[in-house]
């Protein structure tokens, strides 16, 4: 039985979109490789106690957005693209830097200066 | 002949104080509807109406194709109904009662009703007398599922349930779902439960049947739009509110036909689009259909 992914009464964002967001974070990480079948929608939804409506509509966008394929009558496998898992990361790596950039707008850091903390970061590690 | 598990069409049923009408509504195999509504609305009687324990005025209603109340007794062998005033005989155990539906019904899955009287942690010799609330609604449920029935029709299924029983109880729905050949009516004032398994909602008041629809189209289409406007600007006109309140230069508003072309023609003046839980959905909705019943 398949439970690893949780869904939150006190997300304010519904719940096929907090399926997706885990089910990406899997993808990235590489915790699901390429070709991995996903859990069937039926399993999926019985495993988390959500309708089968809501997982077909996860599945659908995630497909959608290539992270997985469907093949019909055998099941949803994480997609085999190219460096998909990549993709991800660099979207997620991009967020975050935006986020940076944001907050040292807000605590009034000029470009240099952030450039440089990014810099300490990268040498302390 | 369709292979509708339930179909429903311009089904009336009058009592003294109290009339259902015009009800149309359909549940295909592999789907679990949610049907909400307020006490009295007519969720019971419409159950009722489904199993042929009541007769329509007029309508015309078939449970896994067949013509009710006229097949009742055919169809329910293949339907499980739980409803809050089923009773079991107070001297006699569980296990007696175990025995004797599967003497009725020979679809009785023994090793799933041991399995059942584990996870509800139940107790096989224990005189139903004894049982508390929620012991008694989850001996209802096993005797009710170990039948394996292609149709579940239950009302108020998770009511008197504390939070750990409701979700045994529900674990257990959802399992039955694992087979696509099988269906499951349930009616609730759970909406937090309904949200969650649900494929399809039916919203139901005063014994008309206000809205039945996809749950995520429901989801999807729901906003609240908090608007700021500048000073002295009027608000454009807009289709599809379902309600609008202003207080001063802030408002808010509710549609049930959000778009991005909606949200687009407020741009400037949003300060939040929100989504609602379908126990919002559903106050809105009810107070709408009131206002526009004229009552």
């Amino acid at each position: 039985m398949y439970s690893g992914i949780n869904i939150s009464q006190t997300d304010a964002r519904p719940m096929y979109l907090q399926i997706m967001e885990q089910i990406r974070a899997r993808v990235a990480a590489g915790d699901w490789p390429p070709g991995k079948e996903l859990p069937s929608i039926r399993a999926l939804a019985a495993a988390l106690n959500v309708s089968v409506i809501t997982i077909k509509r996860a599945y659908l966008d995630l497909e959608n957005e290539g992270v997985i394929v469907t093949r019909h009558g055998k099941g949803s496998f994480v997609a085999d693209a190219n460096g998909l898992a990549g993709e991800l990361k660099e979207a997620q790596l991009q967020e975050h830097l935006e986020q940076a950039a944001g907050i040292g707008r807000q605590l009034g850091l000029t470009s240099e200066e952030l450039a440089k903390r990014l810099r300490r970061a990268l040498e302390s590690k | 002949m369709t292979d509708k598990h339930i179909e429903m069409h311009g089904v009336r049923k009058s009592y003294r104080f109290f009339t259902l009408d015009d009800l149309s509504l359909d549940l295909a195999p592999g789907e679990v509807m949610g049907f909400v509504g307020p006490n009295g609305a007519g969720k019971s009687t419409t159950l009722r109406l489904a199993m042929g324990l009541v007769a329509p005025d007029a309508g015309e209603i078939r449970v896994l194709g067949q013509p009710m109340p006229a097949a009742s007794a055919i169809a329910k062998r293949e339907v499980g109904y739980v409803s809050a005033d089923m009773h079991l005989l107070p001297n006699a155990t569980l296990g007696w009662h175990m025995d004797f539906v599967k003497s009725i019904y020979p679809g009785w899955d023994a090793g799933y009703a041991a399995a059942l009287v584990k996870r509800f942690n139940l107790r096989p010799g224990q005189n139903a007398r004894s049982l508390s609330l929620g012991e008694r609604i989850k001996a209802v449920l096993l005797l009710t599922l170990a039948r394996r029935p292609r149709l579940l029709v239950l009302d108020e299924p998770t009511t008197g349930l504390d939070p750990v029983a409701r979700h045994e109880v529900i674990t257990e729905f959802m399992d039955v779902l694992h087979d696509d050949s099988r269906s499951i009516l349930f009616s609730s004032h759970n909406t937090v439960d309904v949200e969650r398994i649900s494929d399809r909602i039916t919203f139901i008041d005063r014994g008309r049947l206000v809205e039945s629809s996809n749950k995520e189209d429901f989801l999807d289409r729901w906003r609240r739009i908090q608007l700021q406007l500048p000073e002295g600007a009027a608000l454009p006109a807009l289709p599809d509110l379902v309600s609008r309140n202003q207080d001063g230069r802030f408002v808010t508003l509710v549609t049930d036909q959000f778009s991005d072309g909606f949200a687009a023609l407020l741009a400037p003046h949003v300060r939040e689009v929100q989504r609602m839980s379908l126990e919002e959905i559903f106050v809105a909705n009810v107070m709408r259909h009131r206002e526009v019943r004229g009552s």
